[in-house]
């Protein structure tokens, strides 16, 4: 009987494989996508959030522990668990000798995310190349992989962790387990019961893309739930961005973004304004319109600037709908004309003169208009005019199981001795809602590794009590 | 569809009748076009090389734009393993791929003269063309001139088979060709992409690049991929070897003709003079170098570069690998009666690679080492664009 066995395929699941077999244990690691699809959400990833009290490599600055702990708080709203947040975040302050140690390359921060060069560590060429020296250091350090090897059930004696039984009906026992198969953001039934139907009659859930991978259908977290572990978040909590409509129903990843929200107006479907576009830098702002678009009539929204905008937001992946005046966009992009050419007047006239600058919070406000728009501010008056459809895009969901700092999975608030669980499973005990660039990643590392650890212990008294 | 919209772009701004033609992209140019605004929405690959911090200056990729990036991708497959929307992915992104298909239309585009540049198409034909032309060309002068090809020559002298003077006159011609030829193609290249004045800083950083190939490197030292996406200095040194080895030989050659026309001082040469230095070192440096990049190449991993140019990939390498392994076994050869034999090999093969080097692998170096004096330059330059953070 193997050790430790780790289910999943992404950061955390990795970070616990490869803690588990340095502590000496023997380690399976499933992964329910095939080859070519693995690494779960982190193939998508670009940075890590580190803590910092001085320039490190590749950041500037530092980042204290304090900073770091009042970001998180102030991006979740306090729907978040102290205790843990500040064991994830020290951690990220010593985790990079490790990662690099493994094969993980860093980068200076790329060019349009210069915003977080103190705070982000990128990983160079992304998230799958990180996932690929993961993959090959476990690998050389003996870690057994097997691919589309999805997990159907877990096998449970109390608290205890038995066995799993896979899709293709294959009984796996371990002496410790973890779990670190990702959120259910791709299963499409359970997002409509979370979302269920609004007010409208509508199901939004349907019209939501999902930025991350096929693969996390959330089997696992559902049928953990349903044994009586202990379970944590909303199920409508997730990170969401607005989109663009076109990108593919997953793996949309980072390049399906729209950056120009900021430099003009967004309406809905009725050709209505509803919320202040120049609130904050983007970078700042982009994880709440997923919500935003997604309470719109239809789920839909759209962003349209003028060609002032042209050069001074990142290169979108589609190109945008262009036309030569105001009604003829209006048509282009099947909204009701006459509303729209009146929401976008009724903004041009309120813009009061400013100096623009979009690098900083500029002077460029309305008057008098509902909602405001209280930064970068000019009317859209200079064509070609460009509209982009946006839709609320899913990059996972923060229901998860409900942790102690020894990452172990709770019954009845007790810990199992040999049930573990790392990643997205369980990222709801630090964010119960908001984002902040490179989150993710540090609660992904920070868990995997600890659950790794602890799940090869666990091993060890199993090994001793049977011997 | 790309290409649809080019046209299309194109027929409105001929129907305005302002602006002078753009050039139409072809099917492989599009692909990469439309490659680079995917990558230039993601930019994860910009730690790997020059080719994505070149693309980030751009918000739309012309047909100058396009061959002059293709030409910068050294086809180390970074981006090709880190991509998240590399195949099976519906975005299909591979670009090393992509850019080596457009590298062989700049390579066949740019040809001097123009038709010639159809060999590019059909390159290990044209390679095996030109080895049977050489060789054939040598052993038909050797019969006629002694009679028989196992017979010794005397005093065990090239010079006894082949007169000094007739060697200069078949190789210098030919070689002065290949020089114009590849002169001539890049000077267009030059042009069309319009790169600016160069700065001896800028001239020396595309040099460094060069010569140091820091973008096989990996952007992290730690190398390129070949078979899977370990990464490895593997392609590196070997091309180090290739390069210098063939550096080194024509160092020998160079050394050889002073001697000849300065001292007057004729082959053969000892063992420790310095032409035989050269040459052995760079021959075997040659040897090992082309053989490891063939074995590299055999294991290279399908989706990487262009399988269809495998065969002017491989022959190139072969006619080098060839030139040195003859070299080296013409010097044991001297004093037995296979001289004229290996003597023959010898520069058939030599004039084959010398009659190919404007229309083959060869190419690549000089068109890379444009391409990366374009970018040291370029970004020296102030960029156009002022994008907002993402």
């Amino acid at each position: 009987m193997v050790d430790v066995l780790v289910i999943g395929g992404g950061n955390a699941a990795l970070c616990a494989a490869l803690m588990a077999r340095e502590a000496g244990a023997s380690v399976l690691l499933i992964e329910a996508s095939p080859r070519e699809w693995r690494g779960g959400n982190s193939q998508h990833t670009r940075n890590l959030r580190c803590m910092h009290d001085a320039p490190q490599d590749v950041l500037i600055d530092a980042y204290s522990e304090e900073e770091y702990w009042q970001d998180l708080l102030k991006v979740t709203g306090g729907i978040t668990d102290e205790k843990l947040a500040r064991l994830a975040i020290r951690a990220s302050s010593s985790c990079r000798d490790w990662m690099r140690r493994h094969g993980v390359h860093f980068q200076p921060p790329l060019s349009g995310a210069l915003h977080v060069a103190r705070t982000n560590a990128f990983f160079m060429g992304g998230g799958k190349a990180l996932v690929n020296a993961y993959f090959r250091s476990a690998e050389q350090l003996g870690v057994e992989v097997r691919y589309d090897t999805p997990v159907v059930s877990v096998e449970l004696d109390g608290d205890r962790f038995v066995a799993v039984h896979t899709a293709k009906g294959e009984r796996i026992a371990a002496k410790s387990c973890v779990l670190a198969a990702g959120g259910f953001e791709s299963n499409r039934e359970w997002l409509r019961e979370a979302w269920g139907q609004n007010a409208r009659g509508e199901w939004p859930s349907d019209n939501f893309l999902i930025r991350g991978t096929r693969f996390n259908e959330g089997v696992l977290l559902k049928h953990m739930i349903a044994a009586g572990a202990d379970a944590i978040g909303d199920p409508t909590q997730a990170h969401m961005v607005a989109i663009d409509a076109r990108a593919p129903l997953y793996d949309g990843g980072i390049c399906t973004r729209i950056d120009c929200v900021s430099l003009g107006v967004v309406v809905n479907r009725e050709g209505d304004r509803f919320y202040d576009e120049g609130e904050d830098f983007w970078p700042k702002r982009y994880a709440i319109w997923g919500r935003l678009v997604a309470q719109q009539p239809g789920q839909i929204a759209y962003s349209i600037t003028d060609q002032k905008a042209i050069g001074r937001f990142m290169p979108p992946v589609f190109p945008g709908t262009v036309a030569n005046t105001l009604p003829e966009l209006a048509r282009l992009l099947g909204l009701p004309e006459q509303a729209f050419v009146q929401t976008v007047q009724d903004y041009n006239a309120a813009c009061r003169p400013g100096n623009f600058d979009h690098t900083a919070l500029d002077d460029c406000r309305t008057a008098g208009l509902a909602p405001a728009k209280t930064h970068w501010a000019r009317p859209i008056d200079t064509a070609p005019f460009y509209g982009y459809a946006l839709r609320p895009g899913v990059t996972f969901t923060y229901l998860g199981l409900k942790v102690d700092e020894r990452a172990a999975v709770h019954f009845g608030g007790r810990p199992s001795p040999n049930l573990f669980v790392a990643g997205e499973m369980m990222a709801g005990n630090v964010l119960g809602q908001g984002y902040t660039a490179g989150v993710g990643m540090a609660i992904g590392t920070a868990f995997g590794r600890i659950a790794g650890t602890q799940a090869a212990l666990a091993a060890k008294k199993v090994h001793h009590a049977t011997a | 569809m790309q290409q649809l919209e080019s046209l299309t772009r194109e027929a409105s701004t001929l129907a305005r009748g302002g602006y002078p033609t753009i050039p139409i992209l072809s099917a492989n140019e599009a692909e990469v076009g439309r490659q680079m605004t995917v990558c230039n929405s993601c930019r994860y690959c910009e730690g790997y090389c020059a080719v994505f911090p070149a693309m980030t200056r751009r918000l739309e990729f012309n047909k100058a734009d396009i061959n002059y990036l293709a030409n910068l991708c050294h086809n180390c497959g970074a981006c090709l393993h880190a991509c998240q929307y590399a195949p099976p992915h519906e975005f299909a992104i591979n670009v090393p791929q992509a850019m080596a298909k457009v590298r062989l239309e700049t390579y066949t585009d740019y040809a001097w003269p123009p038709a010639l540049g159809a060999l590019y198409k059909r390159n290990g034909l044209a390679l095996s063309l030109a080895l049977v032309v050489g060789l054939a060309l040598f052993l038909a002068l050797a019969a006629s001139g002694q009679g028989s090809l196992l017979q010794g020559a005397t005093g065990a002298s090239f010079y006894a088979v082949f007169p000094h003077n007739l060697m200069v006159s078949l190789f210098a011609p030919i070689f002065l060709f290949a020089l114009l030829a590849l002169g001539l193609g890049v000077r267009r290249f030059w042009h069309d992409v319009t790169p600016g004045a160069a700065s001896a800083a800028a001239v020396g950083d595309a040099a460094d690049k060069v010569l140091r190939l820091k973008f096989l490197g990996g952007g992290h030292g730690a190398g390129c991929n070949n078979a899977d996406d370990a990464f490895s200095v593997a392609r590196r040194r070997c091309h180090h070897l290739t390069f210098y080895g063939f550096m080194l030989c024509f160092a020998a050659t160079s050394v050889a003709t002073l001697y000849h026309y300065l001292f007057g001082w004729e082959a053969p040469y000892a063992f420790g003079s310095l032409p035989k230095l050269l040459g052995i070192s760079g021959g075997v440096a040659l040897l090992l170098g082309t053989a490891g990049l063939f074995v590299l190449n055999l294991r290279r991993h399908p989706l990487q570069g262009d399988a269809a140019q495998k065969p002017m990939d491989r022959g190139f390498i072969a006619l080098l690998f060839l030139t040195a392994a003859s070299g080296l076994m013409l010097m044991l050869a001297r004093a037995t009666p296979a001289l004229t034999l290996v003597l023959c090999l010898h520069l058939g093969t030599v004039m084959a690679l010398f009659l190919t080097l404007p229309y083959g692998k060869f190419a690549h170096g000089i068109f890379r080492s444009a391409a990366l004096l374009k970018w040291a330059i370029e970004k020296r330059q102030p960029n156009p664009l002022q994008l907002g953070d993402d």
